[in-house]
């Protein structure tokens, strides 16, 4: 696509030059991991081109914690979560957007308050009621606080919005109780802002910690993050290249998704009309 | 049909959901389980051996079950032990620290042993322990933790690099002043005076007060009393001790400045950044496996004494279990601090075995006849006192962590430091005064 | 729809999440009220009224002091950087530079790496005497320095890796509003004479307003949600250098269990972010220009 005001020339290079150095710049961290968690131990510190390749540090790395129980605890988490949210925020949205009732604009301020006052600093009394509940130490309680989510309601009510309402009035003619026209009409077309969402509401729980790490007190419910940090923690002597070897195998699959899948997820941002 | 990718969206998660429930549901009629978080403070394969101990234990008693679940550091760890605890449902044992005693007393977590030491065999197993490491496991006569992965500090130092700067590499320094000296002369600048070694490091991360206990009982003082409700962070032999550190670093500029990491430090060892480091002589294996030079191991210095904290943790055994848990854990701890085993323990990892008689047992006589630096953290037993333990130990202690970084950064000079210290500590133990 | 059934599916509908919000953001908010004002439980001490004591140690805590001013510097210097180079990689990325794909994927790589496993590569990139940047360092001759383990400049290294970890993220949106952008204006504006930079501040700026209001939105909460990398780079040190609010209610909270006093902290918190949701959305209301 030619832009109008597209730089050429000198000042084109330049801008690539800029462009490329940051880049490689971001990359960084992610170089160095590859770098460290394929070579033995004696040259993660020493970047000698000529150093032998090695997969040891993944055999270690994945021997030395439970990682497979991990990566099924993180996959039910997100999934979970993604899950429920969908439905709980597809139902409020609806509410919301649709629906006349006493206090509405009242409550829609309420959830607009989680937006700013999010679970992750009312830790300490989330980790009284989750006691309370009974549910400490499960996957469910590291889920709970989040799947009514404010930025979902906020999102799709927005875009509920956008529908015209004959295709809503037509389903209705044809019979349709609210619920149906819920699914028939306005679920397909909000898909662009799902899809975003989704993408959003994964890598978010995929990479959360700090709730997990309080809630989760063992093997059977910790996810990835707390996995991981347990793993390496400071004080027994930091070894970077079994720690790289462990932190490529966790993050491999979203890399992998995200390398996959990036122009579906630019676009969906795109299409969901989030600006 | 996009309704079709959310209705697998929902398999998908129902699916996993199951998975990581199911199994433990599907346990019927389980022996007894003893569940224990540990910690992992030094190098190492440590995961595997408490593993290996818990798969051979189990051998051995196949009505119990061992579930050993590592919990990250020391902090992690009694952090975790008390977040089961509140919220009710506590692993049997746990290794914890041998410092967190008064903590987890206060808060009505765990039980003394001593119901349990009631056969003539397990008291004399009691008395086997070396009495340094029960100064920090028992309080009103009762014990309360059984030491396992004890240690002390020992000063590691770069024989090659001794011979470079001229000194005798079978002699390391004994005393503050030859420290300093042997530091001076280890210490190399390049052509541009920055420096490519420095002589001596001792990790001020995470913990430093362990390492400073050190610097003040070799004054000639500890840093609380026997009961836990008092600190004496502003003595003067205190602050003499935390300027002798400051001194390191900006006087004789033979120490690293700002705040030194504790886990890089044998690594920096290891890449001979610096000739002479402090750490736990639980890092001794992970040394000798890493360290591509000859290395030897000293007592530490003397100021006006020898002298060194013990450190490391015990198995404490916590209140919300039944009695026959309680029974499976006490066989469990026997187990593994029986001679033979305290002794692999030992030449496993470098921590000290914790009863005289597993020095005396073979592998380890022989191990010792190799390898004569792992008997040194022993031989410093005699100088060796309690760790620092209060109650609201993990607060009290931190008061005085904050005091000595800000000292080492130079943010405040040691006497402002080491009052402040003491202020917010005299303040957090007035409860506890009575 | 009668009213009656409107209300009726309206509230029911709503139940779901309301019942969840309730229970996970308002009612810990109140909860957190109230505990601000009793004294900690422990072991066999019940909690009892302790007035405005929480609030008055607070006060005289130089550790909440410290928190609270690393936490402000924190915010002042992330946010402006990550939005100033989130809009710089959408407006590079957007345009027809060489290799354009290779730098999406580059600029938005951080953001899919567990802040958890990154800490640690960045805890190497600062190690000093032969860290990466070290090396780099001595490779132009500069000096050594202990860059995480001084009190100048410890916040400052935990700056860097949250920008880096954020810009990704934001760009997101800034190229998908970028691309939404009519390219009818570029031309008008190319017609009447307009140079590149000021078709670029009076208007692709103005209409990238309501996205930087959402980014700015999520920059602010991040910096204060945000402390992975004190956990695992710094643990709040040297001195506390490190220390933000939410790390340190979190050392209150679950090291010391001092649940009272964690309370008071957490109201603060809460305040503040009440104050910049305020701020945010009045003072930028005046400026946003919605197409």
């Amino acid at each position: 696509m030619t832009h109008v005001y597209a730089s050429r020339g000198v000042p084109r290079t330049l801008e690539t030059i800029g462009a490329w150095v940051l880049g490689v710049l971001w990359l960084l961290p992610l170089l160095y991991a590859a770098w460290t968690a394929f070579h033995p131990a004696e040259f993660s510190t020493r970047f000698v081109l000529t150093a032998p390749l090695t997969l040891e540090n993944f055999e270690k790395a994945w021997a030395a914690a439970p990682f497979a129980r991990y990566f099924l605890n993180t996959m039910a988490l997100v999934t979970t979560i993604l899950a429920a949210q969908l439905v709980l925020v597809t139902l409020a949205a609806y509410a919301f957007a649709r629906f006349e009732f006493p206090g509405r604009d009242i409550l829609f301020a309420l959830v607009l308050v989680q937006l700013m006052v999010m679970p992750d600093v009312l830790i300490v009394e989330n980790y009284a009621t989750m006691t309370a509940l009974g549910l400490k130490d499960t996957i469910l309680a590291i889920g709970l606080p989040y799947m009514a989510s404010a930025f979902g309601i906020f999102l799709l009510r927005q875009t509920f919005k956008t529908v015209p309402r004959e295709l809503d009035e037509a389903a209705r003619i044809e019979g349709c109780g609210p619920l149906a026209v819920l699914w028939k009409v306005y679920v397909p077309l909000a898909r662009p802002v799902y899809v975003a969402y989704a993408l959003v509401s994964v890598s978010y729980h995929w990479n959360n910690f700090l709730w997990p790490l309080i809630i989760t007190n063992s093997v059977e419910s910790r996810p990835l993050t707390v996995g991981l940090q347990v793993f390496s923690s400071g004080d027994q002597g930091i070894d970077w290249s079994i720690i790289t070897a462990a932190t490529l195998l966790t993050a491999a699959p979203l890399l992998l998704a995200f390398l996959l899948f990036q122009r579906q997820f630019v676009q969906s941002f795109m299409r969901a009309g989030i600006r | 049909m996009f309704q079709k990718t959310i209705r697998r969206v929902f398999a998908f998660a129902v699916a996993t959901l199951a998975l990581t429930v199911l199994p433990p549901a599907a346990q019927a009629q389980a022996p007894v389980e003893v569940s224990f978080y540990f910690p992992v403070a030094v190098g190492g394969p440590i995961t595997k051996f408490i593993d290996g101990f818990a798969a051979d234990f189990e051998k051995e008693n196949p009505g119990i079950k061992i579930k050993p679940i590592y919990s990250g550091t020391y902090q992690d760890t009694i952090t975790k032990a008390l977040t089961a605890v509140k919220g009710g449902e506590p692993p049997v044992t746990s290794i914890l620290l041998s410092t967190d005693m008064y903590t987890l007393i206060d808060e009505d977590a765990i039980v003394p042993f001593d119901d349990l030491i009631k056969t003539p065999d397990d008291q004399a197993w009691l008395k086997s322990f070396y009495p340094a490491f029960m100064e920090n496991s028992q309080t009103g006569g009762k014990t309360w933790g059984i030491p396992f992965q004890r240690s002390t500090i020992v000063l590691y130092y770069n024989k090659e690099a001794f011979k470079e700067a001229g000194l005798d590499p079978n002699r390391p320094p004994a005393t503050w002043k030859e420290q300093v000296e042997y530091a001076q002369k280890l210490t190399k600048r390049d052509a541009s005076g920055k420096v490519t070694q420095w002589g001596l490091q001792i990790p001020s991360s995470g913990f430093p007060y362990w390492l400073f206990q050190a610097l003040a009982i070799q004054n000639g003082i500890n840093l609380m009393n026997a009961t836990g409700t008092e600190t004496y962070y502003d003595k003067p032999e205190v602050i003499a001790a935390l300027q002798y550190w400051v001194d390191l670093v900006k006087k004789d500029k033979v120490h690293p400045e700002g705040i030194v990491e504790w886990g890089t430090t044998p690594k920096d060892f290891f890449e001979k950044k610096m000739a002479m480091m402090w750490t736990t002589t639980g890092n001794l294996t992970n040394v000798r496996t890493n360290a591509k030079f000859d290395f030897g191991v000293a007592m530490l210095p003397a100021g006006k004494q020898r002298g060194s904290p013990t450190g490391g943790g015990n198995f404490y055994l916590f209140k919300k279990s039944t009695p026959a848990q309680r029974e499976a854990a006490f066989k469990f701890v026997k187990w593994i601090t029986a001679p033979q085993r305290a002794a692999q323990w030992g030449i496993d990892t470098g921590y000290v075995a914790v009863r005289a008689d597993a020095w005396d047992t073979p592998i380890m006589k022989q191990y010792v006849a190799g390898f004569p630096a792992a008997a040194v953290a022993r031989d410093q037993l005699p100088f060796a006192k309690a760790e620092l333990s209060t109650h609201d130990n993990q607060r009290v202690t931190q008061a005085l962590n904050d005091g000595l970084q800000a000292a080492l950064t130079g943010t405040k000079t040691p006497e402002q430091a080491m009052k402040d210290a003491q202020r917010e500590a005299e303040r957090l133990l007035r409860p506890y005064k009575k | 729809m009668t009213r009656t059934s409107q209300w009726l599916y309206g509230w029911l509908l709503l139940l779901p999440a309301a019942v969840l919000l309730a229970l996970f953001t308002h009612y810990p908010v109140v909860a957190t009220f109230w505990h601000s004002f009793l004294s900690t439980p422990k072991g066999s001490r019940p909690a009892v009224w302790v007035g405005l004591d929480n609030y008055r140690q607070l006060a005289e805590d130089p550790i909440f002091w410290q928190a609270f001013v690393n936490n402000f510097w924190f915010a002042l210097g992330t946010i402006p950087a990550s939005i100033a180079l989130a809009l710089l990689m959408a407006v590079w990325v957007n345009g027809n530079l060489a290799g354009r794909g290779f730098l999406r994927l580059a600029y938005f790589t951080p953001t899919v790496l567990p802040m958890i496993a990154v800490a640690n590569i960045w805890l190497f990139f600062y190690t000093p005497e032969y860290g990466l940047l070290e090396q780099v360092l001595a490779a132009f001759g500069a000096g050594s320095h202990n860059w995480l383990g001084s009190k100048s400049t410890a916040l400052a290294c935990l700056m860097v890796v949250t920008v880096w970890k954020e810009a990704g993220f934001f760009m997101i949106f800034y190229l998908a509003a970028l691309q939404a952008m009519s390219p009818h204006l570029a031309e008008a504006a190319a017609i009447e004479g307009a140079s590149r930079w000021h078709f670029f501040r009076r208007i692709t700026f103005p209409l990238l307003m309501p996205t930087t209001l959402f980014v700015l939105v999520n920059a602010v909460i991040n910096a204060f949600r945000l402390v992975d990398h004190v956990v695992v780079m710094t643990r709040g040190g040297p001195d506390n250098a490190t220390a933000l609010l939410l790390y340190y209610i979190y050392a209150i909270g679950f090291r010391f269990w001092d649940s009272a006093y964690a309370a008071a902290l957490t109201m603060v918190l809460l305040a503040l972010l009440a104050a910049a949701a305020l701020a945010q959305f009045w003072f930028l209301e005046r400026k946003v220009h919605y197409q």
